[in-house]
């Protein structure tokens, strides 16, 4: 257990380019998501078939998930949180096929995974609300307040990267040292247990996006939002 | 004055993860007992408490995450280490 899980090792080099496994774990996951969706979207009937169901059980759960979380409509959202979500728990169970780590280990990842939301919320909240209403956003409830809000962007982003990194390193980490102390059918209660620590991690990654572009979106409802919303 | 260094390294890394565990281990207990008490109460809105608990669970346990990751950061990745 010499091998740092905060470094990536290079695989091999495309050009000038390092190209490291969990980029190449990323672009499998990237080409089996993609093949999946299209296979599954490409004959949708009125009258579902088994596959076409669960598809749209998934649709809808996260669909009322984004209803419940962030108060709006969630047509501009599925995309973007229903990807996120399919991709971390892809990333996740990927540790089950012998050989391939799950790129979510890996500290870049989980980077670019929060960077995506963090750009995400600004420009969802930009998009909503403008430029200038965006910013005015930093300064409520007060002016007082700009420095907190600002930090509050930063750490929010920085708990995500370690939240996802944490616990999908920790489970490999346990892995491995189990593997090196005791030898073949130890491993499998944590494999298990890695499994559902998987599926919550990309649940929570998703809720909190949700809850960060919510918050961007609609931070502080205003008072005539507030009385359209009365009948 | 090196190896000085390292022991004080292992040493941190290992207060960090343990005196870190204490607080999310009774918060999760807590947190169980809590559940327990209102499912014995409500049977029947035990499939939504679960749900509820098994993330709440995990947002406990991302705290002594936090403390793992600290300890691998000395470990591995200790800046003060030629």
């Amino acid at each position: 257990m010499n091998e740092s899980p905060l470094l990536t090792p290079t695989l091999f080099h495309a050009g000038p380019v390092p190209i490291s496994g969990a980029v190449v774990v990323t672009w499998l996951l990237v080409a089996v998501i993609t093949t999946a969706s299209w296979a599954l979207t490409r004959h949708l009937s009125l009258r579902p078939g088994k596959a076409q169901c669960v598809l749209e059980l998934f649709v809808e759960t996260l669909d009322n998930q984004i209803r419940d979380t962030m108060q709006v409509q969630p047509e501009p959202y599925r995309a973007l949180i229903g990807t996120l979500f399919l991709y971390i728990l892809a990333a996740n169970w990927s540790s089950l096929v012998p050989g391939i780590e799950p790129p979510t280990a890996r500290l870049e990842t989980d980077i670019v995974l929060a960077m995506i939301v963090l750009l995400a919320s600004i420009g969802y909240g930009v998009a909503t609300r403008g430029v200038r209403g965006y910013l005015r956003t930093f300064a409520e409830p007060s002016w007082v307040m700009i420095p907190l809000n600002l930090v509050e962007q930063l750490t929010r982003t920085f708990s995500l990267i370690v939240r996802l990194f944490g616990n999908v390193m920790s489970g490999v980490f346990v892995l491995g040292i189990t593997l090196s102390l005791a030898g073949l059918l130890v491993p499998i209660p944590f494999m298990a247990l890695d499994l559902l620590t998987g599926a919550i991690q990309a649940y929570i990654f998703s809720v909190l996006a949700m809850v960060f572009l919510g918050a961007a979106v609609e931070a502080h409802p205003t008072p005539k939002t507030l009385e359209n919303k009365e009948p | 004055m090196d190896n000085l260094i390292q022991i004080v390294s292992i040493l941190a890394a290992a207060i960090a993860v343990s005196f870190g565990a204490i607080g999310p281990a009774l918060a999760e207990g807590r947190a169980v007992a809590a559940a327990m008490d209102a499912i014995a109460r409500q049977p029947e809105s035990a499939g939504t408490l679960s749900r509820t608990l098994f993330v709440g669970l995990a947002m406990i346990e991302t705290m002594a995450i936090y403390c793992l990751v600290i300890a691998v950061l000395v470990l591995f990745a200790n800046p003060f280490v030629g």
